[in-house]
């Protein structure tokens, strides 16, 4: 994870195009200034900061399936759940499985494992959109690159709208 | 049509936390049941999920903006039942 620029996972360890699943890991960092604050002498990862993780690895799943055509934006959260502390060094193990691809929006189910225990789960909704102007999709096709992104997927969705 | 509105109502009144009773077949989505864009996204994966169906909401919006289409047309449950009943009709065709 490098918490400064927003990005909360590391490396795509599996997409599954025919499942519509993914599989991503991330690792807390040993520091941040985010734990000097959350909390002093008590450094926990937040949980919004888990909650992002979850829609961040949502999000390239989403992208993956309309294969860099359209981008999603995160809109709902629903029954969210923070059921143990996440601290500086963990290895978490993050997967999310698409619910529904609707018109303009999809839904996502995602966890997190936390050394083989479940710490964090919730449903999102996303507002899924062509990518409003070239800058970022050139800076996710990047991103993609950095975090191990399996290129070679069909365009299960139907049709690459450009 | 009648189930389908039934379907739809019971939907939107667990959904969004409204009033069955208050939720009439000449009802408009947005202008009589106060459902934003956002709270009809929920809405929308629900019927999706219950039909069987991917109600073209993009293609409806875009009809609106142009001015093809009113709002009407989509977003009072009587039409919006019948746009489902096709979408249905066309998935079993």
């Amino acid at each position: 994870m490098r918490f400064e620029y927003f990005q909360l996972i590391d490396r795509i360890v599996d997409l599954d195009v025919d499942n519509q699943t993914i599989r991503v890991q991330a690792t807390v960092p040993l520091s941040s200034t985010i734990f000097e604050g959350h909390f002093p002498g008590y450094p926990l990862m937040p949980g919004v900061l888990l909650l992002e993780s979850m829609a961040q690895s949502s999000g390239w799943l989403i992208i993956a399936l309309h294969e860099f055509s359209r981008m999603p934006f995160l809109a709902a959260f629903a029954d969210a759940k923070l059921r143990s502390f996440v601290k500086p060094g963990d290895v978490l193990d993050i997967s999310a499985t698409l619910m529904h691809q609707g018109s303009g929006f999809a839904r996502t189910r995602a966890q997190i494992h936390n050394d083989g225990k479940l710490a964090c789960n919730a449903e999102m909704t996303f507002r899924v959109v062509e990518f409003p102007n070239e800058e970022l999709r050139a800076h996710m096709e990047r991103a993609a690159a950095a975090l191990a992104f399996p290129r070679k997927v069909a365009d299960p969705l139907g049709g690459r709208a450009r | 049509m009648s189930s389908t509105f039934d379907a739809v109502a019971n939907i939107i009144a667990e959904t969004c936390d409204i009033p069955r009773e208050t939720i009439k077949p000449e009802s408009h989505v947005i202008n009589d049941l106060g459902i934003d864009s956002l709270d009809f996204l929920d809405v929308a994966f629900a019927i999706d999920k219950a039909f069987g169906i991917k109600m073209p909401l993009e293609q409806w919006t875009q009809e609106v903006n142009e001015g093809k289409a009113t709002t009407e047309q989509y977003f009072v449950l009587n039409n919006l039942c019948t746009h489902i009943d096709s979408l249905v009709a066309a998935k079993g065709a």
